[in-house]
């Protein structure tokens, strides 16, 4: 009763990072309340599993465990969700902001008729004071996300109804494990009380990879390589980079005919128009057809081993430097400086 | 001369509900789009179709290709003015449309939302499919779809990038994962949420431009002081019908800011600097300055 459940995800056999960090974050918050950590674990063949997940700090971890429940489908995976919190009423319940966490989500919150905020990027303790209603409710989880196209942030409350549910993206929140020697206890579920044949009416007919294309126009964020950056190596800083920040990888014209970079991610007069909220130039130098095309974004950085370069006349900061040295430097200081 | 007649075969009739929503357009906010008190002055904003409800009619308009006897209704909850997307809606295709409005929906959360909505589409009566974006540009929370699923208690298919198959009974559609596709297959009733990455939607018909381009609600009628009974006897494609809570079986309890689990404690606003230029160096402590800034003003992280 009242303690932290985190919604634990299989990628491809193996848990999801996000709910590793989950976890972690999850601990954090049950030292705050004083209340137990717990896990969720669905799927197919999930013995010694738990090895990994208890270090994190987790009291208890339960398994529905059973052939049917892989690949992930949304009716079978949210009946034994509903029905595990109705049984065991957790106060507050994390997952993923994934394909599978925003999927589950909603249709468990509106079983249980709880509120769901999606893609948090901050989770806080505190109170709160219903002036109306002269009540005032204790230790209530802020959900912190970004709103309006990351224009506002909001502070996201549920006063009345339990659990408190929230999302959060891969790589927002740290991972970190609490003691390697964790004990805690492991319950395997009885399937079938959870989940009964109705919920299998959907079947998986095949999946396999295939990246997505490419969508550099609605990216809030753009990191984009000039030919400065000096090679196809140097370029993948740049993914990583994005990926990090959630945004994509543009490129120059240069960029591009030197094959770093696609055509499709070409920025600039004869190629895409961008206005994220942030534009990180890489090794541009700032040809007037590439401004064209990034010169209405909101926050403009650009790394440039060369002072001189024009695009450095319309950037918010200039970081003199090679790009080889620099996007290291930024993913590490990101890194330590977000939760 | 052989003359070989076929006969008609039984054409399925699909009934679809398209879900759309009306929605400022975030992706352009100045700073005279703030109010003072921190909100966002919706009315300030360009108010445009959700750009990915656009791309939920144009598969419910693939579907009609293929089964022509199939009737897209366009459903839509907000205020009056909504009915401009809706217009849009009949320019691009759509059959009928529903305007869901009344003051006891304000401050609706995304369950409360979808809680008007399926009960809505009860009133709508057999529907097989229904179709709606990922999620709107001004929330981007991807609940709705799902939510209006449970309440329905139908399964749902999120991040659709495209109908595989589709026969009278079945139903075959690729969903776009993190790192890959995957194709599932449901019967019917159900619901579906697209991606972006869907095909775009097909541009206005000129003939339906001319047709609808008068069309309108009874209040819109109302507010211009046309003679609203004729024009609803005389043209009644032109009269595009109007719910308000009395129209819908619901509990009103679970409508509107009552209904709303989730509450906005706290909104802060995103300050971007004047654009004055700052240099620095490649050395460690000034790039953890810099990274710091960006994250506590909320550009990155």
């Amino acid at each position: 009763m009242n303690n932290i459940i985190v919604y634990c995800e299989l990628d491809e056999g193996k848990i999801a990072d996000v709910s590793f960090e989950l976890l972690t974050k999850g601990r954090c918050l049950a030292n705050q309340l004083n209340c137990k950590l717990e896990a969720l674990l669905i799927g197919d063949n999930l013995k010694g599993f738990e090895k990994e997940i208890f270090p994190y700090g987790v009291d208890t971890l339960y398994v529905a465990d059973d052939k049917r429940l892989s690949p992930y489908s949304t009716l079978p995976h949210s009946s034994v969700v509903v029905n595990l919190f109705r049984e065991q009423q957790p106060q507050i319940a994390l997952m993923g902001a994934t394909s599978i966490g925003r999927d589950l989500g909603p249709r468990v919150s509106s079983s249980l008729g709880s509120g769901l905020t999606a893609d948090c990027t901050e989770l806080e303790i505190g109170d709160h004071e219903d002036k109306k209603l002269n009540k005032v409710y204790k230790d209530l989880l802020y959900q912190i996300r970004p709103a309006f196209g990351g224009n506002i942030i909001a502070t996201i409350i549920n006063p009345d109804c339990r659990p408190q549910m929230a999302t959060v993206r891969e790589g927002v929140m740290k991972k970190e494990i609490a003691d390697a020697n964790y004990k805690g206890k492991l319950v395997n579920l009885d399937t079938e009380k959870y989940v009964d044949d109705t919920c299998f009416i959907m079947k998986v007919i095949e999946r396999h990879i295939e990246s997505s294309k490419v969508n550099i126009k609605n990216a809030p964020v753009v990191v984009s390589g000039g030919f400065g950056v000096g090679s196809a190596e140097n370029f993948k800083l740049l993914y990583k980079l994005a990926n990090m920040l959630g945004g994509e990888v543009g490129a120059s014209r240069a960029a591009v005919d030197a094959g770093y970079a696609e055509h499709e991610r070409q920025v600039g007069q004869t190629g895409i128009t961008v206005r994220p909220k942030l534009y990180i130039a890489c090794g541009i130098s700032g040809q007037i057809q590439h401004l064209a095309g990034m010169m209405e974004s909101s926050i403009i950085i650009s790394i440039n081993s060369d002072p001189n370069a024009p695009i450095n006349k319309i950037a918010n900061y200039v970081i003199n430097g090679k790009v080889e040295n620099v996007i290291p430097k930024m993913i590490k200081y990101y890194k330590e400086h977000t939760k | 001369m052989h003359v070989v007649t076929s006969k008609p075969c039984q054409m399925k009739e699909f009934q679809i509900v398209v879900l759309a929503k009306q929605v400022p357009d975030t992706r352009n906010v100045g700073k005279d789009a703030m109010k003072a008190d921190g909100t966002v002055n919706r009315a300030s904003l360009p108010a445009i179709f959700n750009p990915e409800d656009l791309h939920a009619l144009e598969q419910a308009l693939l579907i009609k290709d293929q089964f022509p006897g199939s009737k897209i209704t366009l459903l839509t909850m907000g205020p009056p003015r909504a009915v401009e997307i809706l217009r849009e809606g009949f320019y691009r295709g759509a059959d009928d449309a529903v305007l869901l409005t009344d003051r006891a929906f304000a401050g609706s959360d995304t369950l409360a939302t979808s809680y008007a909505l399926a009960c809505t589409i009860r009133k709508i009566k057999n529907v097989d499919i229904i179709i709606c974006g990922r999620q709107a540009i001004d929330g981007d929370t991807a609940q709705v779809g799902p939510q209006v699923a449970e309440k329905l208690g139908i399964p749902q298919i999120t991040y659709a990038e495209g109908i595989v198959s589709i026969t009278a009974d079945k139903i075959q559609v690729k969903r776009r994962l993190e790192r890959g596709v995957e194709v599932v297959e449901g019967s019917f009733p159900l619901l579906i949420t697209v991606n972006n990455t869907a095909a775009h939607c097909r541009p206005r018909n000129a003939k339906r431009l001319m047709k609808y381009k008068h069309a309108s609600t009874i209040s819109n009628r109302q507010e211009t002081n046309e003679d609203y009974l004729s024009t609803s006897i005389t043209k009644p494609h032109l009269s595009i019908k109007e719910w308000s809570v009395a129209d819908i079986e619901c509990d009103k309890v679970q409508l509107g800011l009552n209904g709303s689990p989730t509450k906005v404690k706290k909104v802060d606003n995103i300050v971007f600097q004047s654009k004055e230029s700052r240099s620095i160096d490649d050395l460690d402590e000034d790039i953890d300055e810099l990274m710091k800034e960006l994250i506590s003003s909320h550009i990155i992280g």
